[in-house]
């Protein structure tokens, strides 16, 4: 690999640490040829500020070996690896290629166990006790940052530990979404006027049977169905997978479920992204996760 | 020659000398502060949190203790070496009152966030052109007083510091180019990698001139002067110079192992840092061996103690940091608390302490009195001192290993076998143990304090101290 937008800088670059390097131990040669009046009685004859002087002992010889040594070492290494300029170095290392060593080496020596997980339909990968050891671990590794440590979310991250499935808890559904991500889109309605507005998000609170103010249930639940809600989320309001449309009536909140945080929502949107983790992780990773993700729902399924 | 010509300028060392004591109060107090907040997260206080308070701790322990004790000294070793009162009091006043403007404009806007967002150079555009019009000046007087010197030879201290202020105003200048868009904002002339690569050069020498050549010059005057034996090798002190301050400006990729950074570029860093192992110890070993001869001072001179210290903590600091950036070695320690214990080994064993002796010489001098108010004071700032760095670097060296090998730690399947914060949860002990260490330090620096103003109560400010005629030259 070279960096080098022509081949003077990469010479420049060369010699000029070449000549560097070797010219450490060159000075030292050279300042230790001639011969110092050695022994504490002699010193340099000048003296500063009354009582300061200097002897002239020689330069220690372990000092100077030390020095001579580390000189050898550099120019070995310049020959071993990538350390003049754009010249490569006899070992062929480089950073890269170390990396994708360790990447190769791991990923050889789990492919088996990784195979066999990948062998294993989901829901049995679900409920076998190691696979889901092994997709807790890439969970904290990979997706704890947004879903959480005990994967219950946050604002604007799904909660992964109940059984409510924004865009579907079928195996495929769940593979899909890790492997490609998703792209989660509420349009902004303020066109609406602040009153519907109003109105919707009080109907939509009564569908989860939260309190909310029953004349403007009644005029939400008719712009509902007038406004284009229903086209999306159902006319009973329990979303669509297919467009990850959620469900409005289990009272699980993305973004909040308070007056405010649903009028927030409906006049500005909201946008959401899923990342895909496919081309990262590979099949079998993505695999493995998908099956943790299933038994945290499972578990809420069971309670 | 008027007659202000006959007494050395000690009204700006006096001034200096005394900010040094209370800057390194100031700075390690931010530092304890912050090291509490890391055991207990709680005290992290609206914005005075650790994200805000730690550039104000490197910067006030760097530039503000750091650089007064520099000023300090090097205003003194170069009047007295150069035997000549100092080229302009005008400009040296300057100096000490635009640095001093410096340190408090820093404390006023990192605390509220406004940063260069480059280590040790977070300093916004205005105030880093104040430091470079303050820095030109402190080139101007002290090579002004070089150049007026009575005496043929420059003495070694005043090449270091030479070399310090040059290096320091080039550095400076060259990383801190910006493009500013208001008062309080700016962005780096440089983009990306390149702009990382400038940063560690000028880093890494910040470290190497500003808190080792700088230093080294301190320690070529009041090491021989303590101990009243002459430098050990002329000789040695020219090759190490030479070769220190050649190698040092070579090292700086080293911060950036494993980086964007191509691999050239990390190679030319780390094999220029392996050679720099024996220009750094040729000033510890001209500084111990000074001393050769006259080893029972050591007994019962507790400066002495200081500055002997200071050089084994150098030598030990300069050792592991070559080491450290082998790539190999950087890759199980780069990120973890082993650069931090690293960092303060040198920080506090060798800046630190070499600077406190020098104080403690410098004080009485600079107050006409014949010593410090309380000699066993010193010992007692001496060993708490001591043990508080010793402490500070085991736990960091143990929480900094422990970390980097809990991050690389990997189960049969391949996946991490510790989270992150697992490693953060791991290192508390360790972090309650740094917090412990420090407290120590900063214990002495208060016993410092009371020392220097019971020295300071009773004296006089010696502001006629006679210019020494230069001793009859017989080379």
């Amino acid at each position: 690999m070279n960096d080098f937008v022509n081949q003077f800088w990469n010479w420049y670059v060369i010699l000029l640490t070449a000549i560097s390097i070797i010219a450490c131990s060159v000075v030292l040669w050279s300042q230790n040829i001639t011969p110092v009046n050695s022994g504490n009685a002699a010193t340099t004859g000048h003296v500063w500020d009354e009582t300061l002087e200097e002897y002239n002992n020689p330069l220690p010889k372990w000092w100077m070996w030390l020095f001579h040594i580390t000189v050898v070492f550099s120019l070995v290494y310049c020959v071993l690896y990538p350390t003049l300029g754009g010249l490569q170095g006899v070992l062929g290392w480089s950073s890269d290629g170390q990396y994708a060593k360790e990447v190769a080496k791991v990923d050889a020596e789990t492919k088996p166990l990784y195979d066999k997980y990948l062998a294993m339909d989901l829901p049995a990968l679900a409920a076998d006790k190691e696979g889901v050891e092994t997709g807790k671990r890439l969970y904290l590794t990979y997706c704890m940052q947004c879903h959480g440590a005990d994967a219950r979310g946050g604002k604007g991250f799904p909660n992964l530990a109940d059984n409510d499935w924004q865009w579907g808890g079928e195996p495929a559904q769940i593979v899909e979404t890790i492997a490609n991500g998703r792209m989660g889109v509420m349009p902004a309605h303020a066109h609406l006027g602040a009153e519907t507005i109003k109105d919707l998000a009080n109907y939509v609170r009564s569908l989860s049977g939260l309190p909310a103010d029953s004349l403007r249930i009644a005029k939400g639940q008719e712009a509902f169905n007038s406004v284009g809600c229903s086209g999306c989320h159902g006319s009973d309001a329990k979303g669509m997978h297919a467009l990850g449309a959620p469900n409005l009536t289990d009272a699980i909140w993305l973004y909040g479920g308070s007056e405010g945080a649903i009028m927030e929502t409906l006049t500005k949107g909201r946008n959401n992204q899923m990342p895909a983790w496919q081309e990262f992780l590979g099949d079998a990773k993505v695999h493995v996760l998908s099956a943790y993700v299933m038994s945290l729902g499972k578990g809420a399924e069971s309670k | 020659m008027s007659e202000t010509q006959s007494t050395y300028n000690y009204k700006v060392v006096r001034q200096f000398a005394v900010m040094t004591v209370i800057w390194g109060i100031v700075g390690m107090l931010v530092g304890v502060i912050i090291a509490a907040q890391l055991v207990w997260p709680d005290l992290n206080l609206g914005f005075l949190h650790f994200g805000r308070l730690r550039p104000l701790h490197t910067n006030a322990v760097i530039f503000a203790f750091g650089g007064s004790a520099l000023f300090a000294t090097s205003y003194y070793v170069v009047q007295r070496t150069c035997h000549t009162r100092i080229f302009s009091d005008g400009l040296a006043a300057f100096t000490f009152w635009g640095w001093q403007a410096v340190i408090v404009l820093a404390a006023i806007t990192l605390p509220l966030g406004m940063t260069q967002g480059k280590e040790y150079a977070e300093l916004e555009w205005p105030i880093d052109i104040l430091i470079a019009v303050v820095w030109v000046s402190y080139a101007v007087v002290f090579f002004g007083t070089i150049a007026k010197r009575k005496v043929t030879h420059i003495y070694v201290a005043n090449w270091f510091y030479g070399g310090f202020i040059l290096a320091v105003a080039l550095l400076h200048i060259v990383n801190s180019a910006a493009i500013p868009v208001s008062l309080t904002k700016s962005y780096s002339a440089y983009a990306g990698v390149q702009d990382a690569m400038v940063q560690w050069w000028y880093g890494h020498n910040a470290v190497g001139f500003f808190l080792t050549a700088g230093f080294l010059g301190m320690m070529y005057y009041f090491v021989p002067k303590q101990a009243g034996r002459p430098v050990y090798s002329y000789r040695l002190s020219v090759v190490h110079f030479w070769a220190l301050i050649f190698t040092y400006m070579w090292a700086g990729p080293h911060h950036l192992h494993y980086t964007a950074l191509p691999d050239w570029t990390q190679s030319v860093g780390m094999v220029f840092s392996l050679i720099l192992l024996a220009p750094s110890w040729g000033g510890m070993i001209n500084g111990v061996m000074t001393l050769s001869g006259a080893w029972h001072k050591l007994r019962d001179d507790p400066i002495l103690k200081f500055l002997i210290t200071s050089l084994s903590f150098y030598g030990m600091s300069t050792f592991e940091g070559p080491m450290m950036a082998i790539k190999t070695v950087n890759a199980l320690s780069h990120y973890t608390d082993w650069t931090v214990g690293h960092v303060h080994s040198g920080a506090l064993g060798w800046v630190a302490m070499i600077s406190i002796g020098s104080m403690y010489y410098l004080l009485p001098r600079l107050y006409g009195k014949p010593e410090m108010f309380s000699v066993k004071l010193i010992t007692v700032h001496f060993w708490v001192a001591t043990i508080g760095v010793v402490l500070y670097i085991a736990s960091m060296w143990i929480a900094g290993v422990m970390q980097g090998l809990m991050w690389r730690a990997v189960n049969a399947d391949g996946t991490l076998t510790y989270s992150f914060v697992e490693s953060v949860k791991a290192s508390y002990p360790f972090w309650a143990i740094r917090f412990v260490g420090g407290v120590l330090f900063l214990s002495g620096m208060l016993i410092m304090a009371y020392n220097m103003v019971k020295t300071m109560a009773g004296g006089r400010t010696v502001d006629d101290a006679l210019v020494l005629q230069p001793a009859a030259q017989h080379a």
